[in-house]
């Protein structure tokens, strides 16, 4: 019976495999997340049914408050909110892990048996996981939701007290692994992990977020697999090895497209200032162009093809449908319409892609950098809608800028550039923008929806 | 007993292998419903938390095997229905326009 178990969870495994494999395409992916989610069922049932249940009280009671508390979250969340959501999600999952290995723990006490050396390493491994996964994940949200400030908190000897901390905390676990027996320190351990996860949030700046969220994702893969050493489920550790696995990789991504390395991240404290460059004019006494709505419709109306560049502020202006509308009435006109998605266009990877597909845009329209780049040459107009560092050509030129070296959209190399923008207020790197001062550029000022609507009544009067 | 714990690692590996070979592949488009549909599948925690549950120990395990047990529930149920949520909204292009 035990081997029939273990081969209906590979089954599981296997189901989110493919599950997975099927997100390699939009038009697959819906069909991929419910054969994953067929597999969960699988994996909960079979435990249900032949690992001993003996009450079930709790078991009901859990399963109806947390499917309430999940399908709440699913269906009222906006898409907006879908960073913190995610980091939430990654919260509980890292909880329910470090509960379990602590439930485990409590057993051997209680039973008065040794904890064999393996069973040890692991419980407080995944206590010490989950628990950083845990608070981490929620300070995550709560700085994603502005519940505490967005921006970088630090404090002197920030990273020496973390570090100090880590140590401890790793003196704990190699104690505990060679005495078990000692719940004080378990409880210890479990409260430090919990600290040393805010702590190592908290002196990360808002658009860092992409990143840590990430890292987060990959953390509570790590701390599921962890759970499945501990007792000792191949399921467990297959599907948490992925999920593992998955996170490393968009972590990755997000710190080369931000050109960062994860350290710098993760302790830099980048954006904990906001330096206030060239409030009006720029340095050297460059001057912008400014357009009107209408001439910027003409541009748009008469050209052979527009891609635009949303960034975050496109979002924060809520103008997605505007977009939209805009593009709808120029492709009936014959213009050809593409979006440019940065890896970190939104708080979260392809964020931008989901808040435009929310919108009604076609998947198909949507590029990512790699493809658009080379598209910008036969581009007659590319509008860049709150975007800001990730179309700074000082990226590819200028040593000295904090930017250099990072991938950026080439919208100065189209035929025209029109920058839709609040303000002449410098990106989240706090640096000028040399692309608003190039003569093909020209800026649009305003709030980008009430720009949007205006342009969509030019357009139709052309 | 070490044995074990080295054949799971094995398995944790080569597992980490295919993760990074699946994963890979899925474009930048889908990154957002690949985090809450993975974050779903780390729910798999789930399995360990009814063990414990339904285990009838002492007070404090069965405490910690609910609440357990409402984590991961919200893990996965919240991160399978809000991939399906956006996966739904991505749409190809309508056809009229060849």
């Amino acid at each position: 019976m035990a081997a029939l178990v273990k081969l209906f969870y590979l089954l599981a495994a296997v189901l989110f495999i493919f599950g997975l494999k099927r997100l390699s395409s939009p038009a697959t992916a819906r069909s991929g997340n419910w054969l994953a989610s067929v597999g969960m069922l699988i994996a909960i049932v079979v435990t249900l049914l032949f690992q001993g249940i003996l009450t079930w009280q709790m078991i009901i009671v859990g399963m109806i408050i947390g499917s309430l508390i999940g399908a709440t979250f699913a269906r009222m969340v906006k898409m907006t909110a879908m960073p913190q959501m995610v980091a939430l999600l990654n919260g509980f999952g890292g909880g329910a892990s470090a509960v379990v290995a602590s439930a485990e723990y409590a057993r051997f006490l209680d039973a008065g048996s040794a904890i064999p050396l393996n069973t040890g390493i692991t419980i407080q491994l995944s206590v010490l996981v989950g628990s950083l996964t845990f608070s981490g994940s929620v300070i995550a949200f709560a700085k994603l939701q502005e519940l505490v400030t967005g921006r970088a908190v630090t404090y002197p000897l920030q990273k020496t007290l973390n570090a100090i901390l880590l140590a401890v905390i790793v003196g704990l676990v190699v104690w505990l692994v060679v005495t078990p027996q000692n719940p004080t320190a378990y409880v210890v351990l479990a409260g430090l992990a919990f600290l040393l996860g805010m702590l190592s949030v908290i002196p990360i700046g808002g658009a860092d977020m992409p990143v840590v969220i990430s890292l987060l994702n990959s953390y509570s893969g790590i701390a599921a697999a962890l759970t499945g050493f501990v007792i000792s489920n191949e399921g467990l550790i297959i599907s948490g090895a992925l999920v593992g696995a998955s996170g490393l990789i968009l972590t990755n991504i997000m710190c080369r497209a931000m050109n960062r390395s994860l350290a710098n991240v993760l302790f830099g404290a980048f954006g904990a200032t906001v330096a206030e460059i060239g409030p009006a004019g720029a340095p050297g006494g460059k001057s912008v162009r400014s357009i009107t709505h209408e001439d910027a419709a003409t541009m748009m109306a008469y050209a052979r093809q527009v891609v635009f560049a949303p960034g975050y502020g496109l979002a924060v202006a809520q103008a997605q449908h505007e977009v939209r509308e805009l593009a709808d009435l120029l492709q009936d006109r014959g213009v050809e319409v593409k979006y440019a998605i940065h890896p970190v266009a939104g708080r979260m990877p392809g964020h931008m892609n989901v808040l435009l597909a929310e919108a009604d845009v076609p998947y198909d329209q949507l590029f990512d950098m790699d493809h658009i780049n080379p598209e910008f040459d036969r581009t007659d107009v590319s509008v860049v809608i709150g975007a800001n560092d990730v179309v700074n050509p000082a990226a590819r030129h200028d040593r000295s800028s904090p930017l250099y070296g990072m991938p950026i959209l080439d919208v100065d190399k189209s035929h025209h550039t029109i920058v839709m923008k609040r303000s002449m207020r410098p990106g989240f790197a706090g640096v000028d923008n040399e692309l608003f001062y190039d003569e093909k550029t020209s800026m649009l000022f305003g709030d980008a929806r009430d720009s949007f609507k205006k342009l969509i009544t030019e357009v139709q009067e052309v | 007993m070490v044995e074990e714990l080295v054949v799971l690692l094995v398995i944790f590996v080569l597992a980490m292998f295919v993760g990074f070979e699946v994963i890979t592949k899925v474009p930048p488009t889908l990154h957002t419903p690949l985090m809450s549909g993975s974050n779903a599948i780390s729910g798999i925690t789930i399995i360990g938390a009814l063990v414990i549950a339904g285990r009838g120990d002492t007070t404090v395990t069965s405490i910690l095997g609910l609440l357990a047990v409402i984590f991961a529930m919200i893990n996965v149920v919240g991160g399978f229905m809000v991939t399906d949520r956006m996966l739904q909204m991505f749409k190809r292009r309508p056809e009229e326009n060849e």
